[in-house]
């Protein structure tokens, strides 16, 4: 009986997520290019890992997103920890349901139309760009299209598109908090950052490490942002991990080296899972 | 939400404090709307006024022409924008019932259904959170063009099927409704079957109207499945859409900028009207169970 309820499931778990894991496992030994169909390919052991080691783009892709992730993940959080803060301690009920809600916007957004408003914003002719320039900046650069500045730029849209989940969830948090604590300290004549900084913060730890946790692993992932404003470039200053994955496996067909790249970012992700599975069993 | 400081008391200098910082929040949050503020008041313009130095929130005329020109009204190419948004509705009915559908029936098995192994095909279940779609992307493209399911919207549903964090949200709501009610059904004779569809499935509709909505918004943004397993236009939704149409009009600010309003404004609309739902399911994923 138990089984038919499972059966829609337990079918797409096996055939649609554990089959294609295992296949994208052999794969990574092999030299295969999907255009033969499955199962045609040559085994070469370990070579495609090896090869890693030595390829450019794929040494520039990791170091992408990795600044991409260090630059975004923390700045976003403590942003948000910040704002959700203030709301929760002075704006009014109704203002702050009105806040959340609208900071929340550019979360339910798609990737795409999120990707084109900005490529106007950062425009030359656009808004951030004159804004700049009135700023006092007589020759800003050319953001996205700037080898230097496009990674930057593209950081702050995902750091903007993200706040408001933060905020959401850190004003979550922030309800469920005891408030005895908060008055004792107010006896004490504790000043608002000194309760921010010994009691707030510490309090929200657990938060702070599933928000962490969650986009250390969306970072890990970023693709659309670069697809859609970049398309890697300027030659490779945008390259990410999985924009990597796609125009290996999709436009060059070397379907079995990406998958020796998807290998290797789902290693790093366990890595990642592993140390939060210790951390909340540490806790209980 | 309650509040945990000391700010409720009302001293004249607090009261200014709340005023002075409840502004700064609001100027902040104009801020971070300012891109669809601009989105909005850019769609409405002539191509020569939206990239000015002077700030103008509405230009002095009405212009729907931008509107008018991405449906494929005055002018001479077609951008499938219609066609595209029927599509995306499509595609996110079905994999939303598809994935409501299953996650609630796992989630009962797992929550009320008592069955040898249980608990270790719970745990399978919650290890493919780990899983990154992107290592099962490729076979499953390869699996897909080999049963003929590439190039059909089928490809962006079925894959919904499996959904880990709706089936723990399922299996969660469950585990509150008493036991006493399903004893008491099956007493009455129902099978196992009805009760749960009369009995249990309603108890829960909070909760499946949360997983819905997360669903539906999921697929409706989903971006990198369309785009690797969708080529041709007839089938595009409708971020590939929008990709599309920028890809064509280029530096034409105001109707890309139309195309995004109509590709945007509709999604806020539904998430307005079923926050609610939709916060609650965000806050479930977060805690420990």
């Amino acid at each position: 009986m138990a089984l038919l309820f499972l059966l829609p499931s337990l079918m797409g778990l096996i055939f649609l997520s554990l089959l294609p894991m295992v296949i994208s496992m052999v794969a990574s030994l092999t030299d295969w290019e999907y255009t033969r169909g499955l199962g045609n390919w040559n085994y070469v052991g370990v070579k495609n890992f090896l090869d890693l080691f030595t390829d450019a783009w794929f040494i520039k892709s990791l170091k992408n997103t990795i600044f991409y992730t260090i630059g975004t993940v923390p700045i976003g959080i403590f942003i948000a920890l910040v704002i959700a803060s203030l709301i929760d301690n002075f704006c009014s009920d109704k203002i702050a349901g009105y806040v959340r809600i609208a900071l929340y916007m550019p979360n339910i957004c798609n990737v795409v139309a999120v990707s084109v408003i900005w490529m106007a914003l950062y425009s030359t002719q656009g808004p951030i760009t004159n804004m700049v320039r009135a700023l006092g900046w007589e020759d800003p650069p050319r953001w996205l299209a700037n080898y230097h500045w496009a990674l930057p730029s593209v950081m702050v849209v995902a750091v903007w598109a993200k706040l408001g989940y933060n905020v959401f969830m850190y004003g979550a948090a922030m309800a469920a908090l005891p408030r005895d604590l908060y008055e004792a300290a107010d006896l004490d004549g504790a000043s608002e950052v000194q309760k921010f900084r010994y009691l707030t913060i510490p309090l929200l730890q657990p938060t702070t490490f599933f928000l962490t946790i969650t986009a250390i692993i969306s970072s890990f992932q970023s693709f659309g942002y670069t697809n859609v404003m970049t398309k890697g470039g300027p030659i490779d200053a945008t390259y990410t991990l999985v924009y990597y994955i796609y125009k290996t496996a999709f436009s060059y067909t070397k379907t079995g080296y990406a998958s020796a790249i998807a290998v290797v970012l789902f290693a790093m992700l366990l890595v990642v899972t592993i140390i939060q599975w210790i951390h909340n069993n540490r806790d209980e | 939400m309650a509040k945990i400081a000391s700010v409720g008391s009302n001293t004249p200098k607090n009261r200014a404090m709340r005023f002075l910082v409840t502004l700064f929040i609001i100027a902040l949050t104009v801020f971070m709307v300012s891109p669809f503020i601009w989105m909005v008041s850019a769609a409405f313009k002539k191509e020569a006024d939206v990239m000015t130095t002077q700030l103008q929130l509405l230009p002095g005329y009405f212009y729907p022409n931008n509107f008018l020109k991405v449906l494929g009204f005055n002018s001479a190419s077609d951008y499938h924008f219609i066609r595209s948004y029927a599509n995306s509705i499509k595609v996110g009915v079905l994999a939303t019932m598809v994935s409501v559908g299953s996650s609630v029936l796992a989630g009962y098995a797992f929550a009320k259904l008592r069955f040898p192994g249980s608990g270790a095909l719970f745990i399978l279940y919650l290890s493919q959170l780990m899983i990154p779609s992107q290592l099962t992307l490729i076979p499953r493209f390869v699996i897909f063009s080999e049963i003929g399911l590439t190039g059909t919207h089928w490809a962006l549903i079925l894959p919904k099927v499996v959904s880990v964090s709706s089936t723990f949200m399922m299996r969660q709501a469950f585990l509150s409704v008493p036991d006493e009610l399903r004893e008491s059904a099956k007493i009455d004779g129902a099978g196992e079957f009805r009760t749960f569809l009369q009995i249990m499935a309603p108890m829960a509709i909070p909760s499946i109207a949360a997983i819905a909505t997360v669903q539906f918004m999921g697929s409706w943004n989903n971006y990198m499945d369309p785009l690797i397993f969708i080529s041709n236009w007839r089938q595009w939704t409708l971020p590939l859409a929008l990709n599309a149409f920028v890809g064509d009009t280029g530096r034409q600010y105001g109707l890309t900028m139309a195309a995004c309003c109509m590709a945007t404004i509709p999604v806020f609309v539904v998430f307005l009207s079923g926050q609610k739902f939709f916060l609650r399911g965000l806050t479930v994923g977060s805690v420990k169970g």
